[in-house]
């Protein structure tokens, strides 16, 4: 009985694919493959069913949907399209068998759905597979990304260091920051740290909390921590929320921040050109 | 006229979420920067409740636009264990998680209008409206 129908449907494949093709056709219009072009959306069509066909013929035949599901992710094509099709499918060749048969009965229905499904279901296991795997490993990847940025330590010169901080600040980050912070100051011999929280969007309770502790343990191992880059919303916030920031210092911009630390560590920055142009107006000078 | 969107609290980046939306419908609303920055300030310490007490909960943010005003109404809503004493919460300074203490008292400075209604059965809500100065 599978037999006798994977025939027919083999047989039939022109004008089951053309059915197939004017369905999914109709669908481009109204969601999420609007933007695709024609040309591309029809030979992928085209490309699809042909894949959905050789896995029925064949049963196994897992790199051609591989590769097929390979081609879709990279181009970012949504796993709706592919479950939306294979439904499309289901239905169409449900269809198509039904109209074949002279009679029908309930038993034969469900003999037909049953045959049907287990072709398609394979096609929808395998490719849903796929697509998530993809996911996941994208998402894994950006995860190590983001660990990566999460709480770097620039040594600018001796005796400072400075650690920018961009982005959501999360219990796990917070950790981070603190260990990186304490290893950094022993390891470049660092005086004073600048902590930048220009790019941080949002100054909580947590957030100043881990801050404080992170200045605190700073402090303990006898540096000086200076937190720079507070926007003045943020300094609106912080005052509402009623945070005491007053046990370290803090700057409204990374330059001041800079300024206050050259201080501690008994330096100054002097400006070469602005001597060299005395120099000269003093040369020109003496030759008047 | 009212509108209410909501973000489910389940992990500690939901908070993230759930900022977002507040700060998005606070800038459709016309709020300025300082007040956006009030207004996820606060959704991110009543998100940041829920996720730690009550592990589970809601933040919805509602758009009041009426003849008069223009207001954002933040609600967090949690079925958690409750809060036993809510007028030692609303001291600055007072912890159970070893924090800082300033979270709801701060949530009720920067808010303009702020309610707190618990229950040891039936969780914690807490609603606070901030008014669009005109």
């Amino acid at each position: 009985m599978p037999e006798t129908m994977r025939r027919i449907v083999i047989e039939n494949s022109d004008e089951i694919s053309k059915k197939w093709l004017e369905e999914v056709a109709k669908k481009k219009n109204e969601d999420y493959t609007s933007t695709i072009s024609e040309e591309l959306y029809e030979s992928t069509n085209r490309e699809f069913v042909n894949v959905i066909f050789a896995s029925i013929n064949k049963q196994q035949n897992l790199k051609v949907l591989t590769e097929f599901s390979d081609r879709l992710i990279n181009l970012g094509w949504p796993l709706s399209y592919i479950t939306d099709g294979l439904q499309t499918f289901r239905r169409v060749t449900i269809d198509f068998i039904l109209n074949q048969s002279e009679k029908v009965d309930s038993d034969y229905l469900s003999r037909i759905l049953n045959v049907v499904d287990d072709w398609v279901e394979p096609i929808i296991k395998q490719l849903v597979r796929e697509y998530s795997g993809s996911w996941e490993h994208t998402v894994s990847l950006q995860r190590l990304a983001l660990q990566e940025l999460s709480a770097p330590l620039i040594p600018v010169m001796e005796n400072i260091t400075i650690m920018p901080l961009i982005g959501t600040i999360d219990t796990e980050r917070a950790k981070l920051i603190m260990e990186n912070l304490l290893d950094g100051v022993i390891k470049n011999n660092a005086e004073v740290v600048l902590i930048d929280i220009t790019g941080v969007p949002v100054v909580d309770t947590m957030v100043a909390h881990h801050i404080i502790q992170a200045a605190e343990a700073v402090r303990l191992i006898g540096a000086t921590c200076i937190l720079v880059g507070i926007r003045p919303e943020i300094a609106q916030t912080i005052v509402n929320l009623g945070i005491d920031l007053s046990k370290f210092p803090t700057k409204s911009s990374l330059r001041k921040g800079f300024n206050t630390a050259l201080k501690l560590t008994n330096r100054d920055i002097v400006s070469l050109s602005d001597d060299k142009d005395q120099d000269i107006s003093n040369l020109l000078d003496s030759l008047k | 006229m009212k509108a209410q969107s909501s973000v489910q609290i389940n992990k500690e980046w939901d908070i993230v979420g759930a900022r977002q939306m507040g700060r998005e419908k606070a800038k459709e609303l016309g709020f300025g920067s300082v007040d956006q920055a009030r207004i996820a300030t606060a959704i991110s310490e009543l998100a940041r409740n829920i996720y730690l007490y009550a592990q589970r909960g809601r933040i919805h943010v509602e758009v009041i636009n009426d003849l008069n005003k223009k207001g954002l109404k933040i609600i967090a809503q949690d079925e958690g264990p409750g809060i036993a004493d809510i007028s030692k919460v609303m001291e600055d300074g007072y912890s159970t998680s070893g924090g800082l203490g300033a979270g709801l008292p701060g949530v009720k400075r920067l808010m303009d209008e702020f309610d707190i209604l618990s229950d040891k059965e039936k969780g914690t809500t807490i609603s606070a409206i901030k008014w669009v100065r005109s």
